[in-house]
C-alpha cells in the first residue's frame, strides 16, 4: 500500500459522474441553437447584448461574492453564466447597454445572492433581473428591432412590434382577428424565427432542439415544459373557439413570445421549481394559466414572465403539498 | 418489459469483473478470529474456554436468545485466546480465536457432498435443524433465519422468494453459487417449502445473469409450483420490500415485514446454508466472498472458513494493489469501508472491494440546487434533500413525521446528487437519533 492513508467512509462508495456543473453546462450547449438564430436575425446587437449580460452577471457575482459577502467566489460553476445569457435572451437586441447591466446587477445580486446564493434563490434570477427592467424601463424594453432588414445595422434603427404586441394593440383598438391576422408573420416564420420580439424568443425550432437536448441528456424532465405549453394551448383554444374574432388561436400564442423559451428554459430551472413530478405538473398548469390570463385580459402582451415568477413563490408550498407516495403507505396491500 | 419496482432506483455500473471465476477454495487460514456478534440480536455466548480443542461444527458460542445465532468453529484446532478484536464494522468485539491444527482431517474435507435430493425431515425438525445450524441472512443482513420461519398465529403465508437478485455492482458471490450448486439450492428451496408449508416459491434473478436465470429455468421445468422471474437491472432490487414489489406487485406495509403481506423472503446463499444443514447435517462454518477491485490482480470468489483474516482473502487475489486507497467490506452502495485487513470474514460478508486513489474519495459538496434527483431515485418515496436539511437543523420530530425512519440506507440519493451531499450520512445520523426518541425505543 502506497504511504497515502487509508480512507474510511461511510457508504456509498461510488458516486454517478453527473455533476452540477454538467448539468449547468448542459443548458448552457442547448441555448447555443438559439443564441446562433438570435445572432443571424439581429446581428452585431445580438452578439453584443448577450455579452454584456454575461459580462455583469460575472463581474457582479463575484464582485458582491468577494467583497460585500466574503464567501468563496462561484461564478465557474455555470449558473451565472446561464443567468447571464438568459437574460440577455429575454431582452431587445439593442438595448443600452446599462439598462443590461442594471437587469444583470438585479438578477445576481437582488434575486440571487441576496437570498444566498446558488440554490437558495427563491426567485428565478434571470426572470427578475427581465421584469425589473421592463416595469422600469417600459419604452426601452418593448421597442423591437425588426428581424432581418437591420442584419448587418449596428443601430436599431428600425422598429415593429411583436406578434403578440400587434394582437394586443389591434384588440384594444377593437380591431377583429382577421383583421389583425393579416399583419402577423406566419405560422412558419414565427417557427423558424424572423419575427420581432426579445432575443432568445425568437426561434421556436432552435428553442425546441435545445429543449430536447436537456430531456435527453435529463437535465430537465419533460414534465414543466410540456404542461405550460399544454395548459397555453388548451385555455387560448377555448377562447378561440368561444369568439375567434376576438382571440388569436392556440398556435400563435405557442410560437410567439416567449412561451417555449420560457417553458423550457426558464420554468425548469432546476432551483425554483418543485422537485417532485406531481408538484412540477401542479406549477406547470399555474404558469400557463396565468400566462393566457395575462395575454388575454392583462395590461402588457406578454405575461410569461410574471407567470413564472408568481409561480416560482409558490414553490415551498408546492414542496409541501405533492409529496412523493411513501413506499408502504398503500391503506391495504394488494394481495394477487 | 421485464419486472422491477415502480418507484427510484439506479443502475450504477456493473463491474462484475468475477462473474466468469469459479468459486476457488481459500487455503486453509492459519488461525480465525470469530466474533461471537455476527448477527443481528443478541450475541451469542462463549461455549469453550482457552486452551480447549474444538472440531470444526462444534458449537463454540450458543445462541442467546430467540433473535441470537449458534456459532460453530469454522476450523478444528485449539482455542488460543477469548479476546476482543475490531469486526468490520469498526467496533471491538468479543471473539474466539482459534490455531488451526492443519493434520486434522475434517479441516480438508470438501463441501462437494453427492446431492441428497430426497427429504425425509419433518418440518419442525427442519425448524430446528436451521436454528441449530447458526444460519442467518447471507445477503448481507444476517438476520437470524429461524426468526423469519417462525410464524405467528393468524400469519398465513403463501409465496416464498428466494433473492437471487445481488444488486450490488461488483459482487458476484451469489451468482457464482447459483451456476455451481443450483441442485442443491432447488432442493433447499423445496426443503423450506416443505417446512413452512407454503405452496409456491418464486427465484428472482436480475437479467444480468442470464446463465443463472437460464440453470433455474432447466431445473424447475415441469414444477409449476417453483418459478424464475428474469427482473430487469436495477438496484436496490435485492431490497427485501423492492422485491417483493417487482415479483409480485405487493407492498410491504410501512414499518411492516413481507409477512405482513404473506411472503418470506431468503437470499441463495442463505438457502444453500440450509440445503446443507438439512440434508447433510452441517452448520454455517464457510460462505462464499467475492474479492475484486479493478486493479487487483486475481478478482476471484473463494470459499472462505468464518474468521478468515481479509488480509489472506486479498494476498490469495493477488495482493493489495498499489495506490490502493480504500478497502471495502461488501458491495460499493451499502458496504462499510475497513481501516485495517486484519479483521475477519463473518457470516455476513460478501464481497471485499478494493478501491484505488482515483475512486476513493468523495466530491467536494456543493450547495443543494434542488433538482429533485434524490426524491426521484429514493425506493422508499422519501425526500433526502429534506431529511438530510431537517437532520442539519436537528429538527427530529418532523424528520420522523416526514418517514426517516423508512429509509433503507440503499445509498441511491448520495449516488446520483449531483452536488456530492453526503445525503445518506445525515440521515442515518437523523434516524439514529430520532430513534431515540421514540417511545417505545427508550435512549439506552
Amino acid at each position: 500500500m502506497s504511504d497515502a492513508p487509508i480512507i474510511v467512509s461511510a457508504s456509498p462508495h461510488v458516486h454517478s459522474d453527473r455533476t452540477s456543473r454538467k448539468l449547468m453546462y448542459d443548458v448552457v450547449i442547448a441555448l447555443v441553437p438559439a443564441f446562433l438564430v438570435s445572432v443571424y436575425v439581429f446581428g452585431i446587437p445580438a452578439l453584443i447584448t448577450t455579452v454584456t449580460a454575461v459580462a455583469a452577471c460575472l463581474i457582479f457575482e463575484y464582485l458582491i461574492q468577494k467583497y460585500l459577502m466574503k464567501v468563496p467566489v462561484t461564478i465557474a460553476d455555470g449558473s451565472a453564466l446561464i443567468t447571464g445569457i438568459l437574460l440577455a435572451f429575454n431582452l431587445p437586441a439593442g438595448i443600452p447597454l446599462w439598462m443590461i447591466a442594471v437587469g444583470g446587477l438585479v438578477a445576481i445580486g437582488i434575486a440571487k445572492l441576496s437570498f444566498g446564493g446558488l440554490g437558495y434563490n427563491v426567485f428565478n434570477p434571470a426572470m427578475a433581473g427581465r421584469v425589473f427592467l421592463l416595469v422600469s424601463f417600459p419604452v426601452q424594453m418593448t421597442l423591437w428591432p425588426t428581424a432581418l432588414e437591420n442584419n448587418t445595422s449596428l443601430v436599431d434603427a428600425i422598429t415593429g412590434a411583436t406578434p403578440l404586441g400587434m394582437i394586443k394593440e389591434g384588440v384594444q383598438y377593437g380591431q377583429s382577428m382577421s383583421e389583425i391576422s393579416a399583419s402577423l408573420p406566419s405560422a412558419l416564420e414565427m417557427f423558424l424565427g424572423v419575427t420581432g420580439g426579445s432575443l432568445g424568443e425568437m426561434s421556436a425550432l432552435a428553442l425546441l432542439l435545445g429543449g430536447a437536448y436537456l430531456i435527453i441528456r435529463r437535465v430537465i424532465s419533460w414534465h414543466i415544459p410540456v404542461t405550460v405549453l399544454a395548459t397555453i394551448a388548451v385555455m387560448t383554444a377555448i377562447f378561440w373557439w368561444l369568439d375567434p374574432e376576438h382571440y388569436a388561436n392556440p398556435l400563435i400564442h405557442i410560437l410567439s413570445g416567449g412561451a417555449i423559451l420560457g417553458a423550457f428554459y426558464m420554468a425548469t430551472d432546476l432551483v425554483t421549481s418543485p422537485v417532485t413530478k406531481k408538484g412540477m405538473v401542479v406549477f406547470a398548469v399555474g404558469i400557463g394559466a396565468l400566462t393566457v390570463v395575462i395575454r388575454l385580459f392583462g395590461a402588457y402582451p406578454e405575461g410569461i414572465s410574471f407567470a413564472i415568477l408568481i409561480m416560482n413563490a409558490f414553490v415551498p408550498l408546492i414542496n409541501t403539498y405533492f409529496k412523493p407516495r411513501r413506499f408502504g403507505s398503500r391503506i391495504k396491500a394488494k394481495m394477487l | 418489459m421485464l419486472r422491477t419496482f415502480p418507484k427510484g432506483g439506479i443502475h450504477p455500473p456493473e463491474n462484475k469483473l468475477t462473474s466468469g471465476r469459479p468459486i476457488r477454495r481459500l487455503p486453509l487460514p492459519k488461525e480465525v478470529y470469530v466474533p461471537v456478534s455476527q448477527h443481528i440480536g443478541i450475541p451469542a455466548e462463549i461455549v469453550v474456554d482457552r486452551k480447549d480443542k474444538v472440531q470444526r461444527g462444534q458449537v463454540i458460542a450458543k445462541s442467546g436468545g430467540f433473535v441470537s445465532s449458534n456459532i460453530h468453529a469454522p476450523v478444528s484446532g485449539t482455542v488460543t485466546k477469548l479476546d476482543k478484536i475490531i469486526d468490520t464494522r469498526g467496533y471491538k468485539k468479543q471473539c474466539i480465536v482459534i490455531r488451526t491444527d492443519p493434520r486434522d482431517p475434517s479441516n480438508l474435507e470438501e463441501a462437494n457432498y453427492p446431492l441428497i435430493d430426497e427429504i425425509t425431515t419433518e418440518p419442525s425438525e427442519i425448524l430446528e435443524r436451521i436454528s441449530q445450524s447458526g444460519i442467518v441472512g447471507l445477503g448481507g443482513a444476517t438476520f437470524p433465519s429461524h426468526v423469519k420461519l417462525h410464524l405467528r398465529e393468524g400469519q398465513h403465508l403463501d409465496c416464498l422468494i428466494i433473492n437471487g437478485v445481488e444488486c450490488e455492482p461488483y459482487l458476484t458471490a451469489d451468482h457464482r453459487l447459483m451456476l455451481e450448486k443450483g441442485p442443491e439450492i432447488l432442493v433447499g428451496i423445496r426443503i423450506l417449502m416443505h417446512a413452512l408449508g407454503v405452496p409456491r416459491a418464486i427465484i428472482g434473478i436480475e437479467n444480468n445473469k442470464r446463465d443463472a436465470i437460464a440453470i433455474f429455468g432447466e431445473l424447475t421445468r415441469g414444477n409449476p409450483d417453483i418459478r424464475v422471474a428474469a427482473l430487469q437491472v436495477k438496484y436496490p432490487q435485492g431490497g427485501e420490500k423492492q422485491l417483493v414489489r417487482a415479483l409480485l406487485n405487493r407492498e410491504v406495509p410501512k414499518n411492516g415485514l413481507p409477512l405482513d403481506v404473506g411472503v418470506v423472503v431468503h437470499n441463495v446463499g442463505t438457502i444453500f446454508a440450509i440445503y446443507q444443514a438439512v440434508q447433510h447435517n452441517r452448520p454455517l462454518t464457510e460462505r462464499v466472498v467475492t474479492v475484486t477491485g479493478k486493479r487487483l490482480a486475481n478478482p476471484s470468489n473463494f470459499w472462505v472458513r468464518i474468521g478468515t483474516p481479509v488480509a489472506d482473502l486479498i494476498a490469495a487475489a493477488g495482493g493489495l494493489p498499489e495506490g490502493t486507497r480504500k478497502i471495502v467490506s461488501g458491495g460499493p452502495m451499502m458496504g462499510k469501508a475497513l481501516k485495517s485487513t486484519d479483521v475477519p470474514v463473518t457470516k455476513g460478508t460478501s464481497g471485499i472491494l478494493i478501491i484505488p486513489e482515483d475512486e476513493a474519495s468523495r466530491g467536494e459538496p456543493a450547495a443543494c440546487i434542488r433538482c429533485g434527483e434524490c426524491v426521484s431515485v429514493c425506493p422508499m418515496g422519501l425526500e433526502p434533500h429534506l431529511l438530510m436539511n431537517l437532520t442539519e437543523k436537528s429538527m427530529f420530530k418532523r424528520a420522523a413525521a416526514e418517514d426517516i425512519l423508512t429509509c433503507i440506507e440503499c445509498g441511491s440519493c448520495s449516488y446520483v446528487c449531483p452536488s456530492h451531499r453526503p445525503l445518506l450520512d445525515y440521515i442515518r445520523f437523523g434516524k439514529s437519533i430520532t430513534k431515540q426518541l421514540e417511545p417505545k425505543n427508550p435512549a439506552p
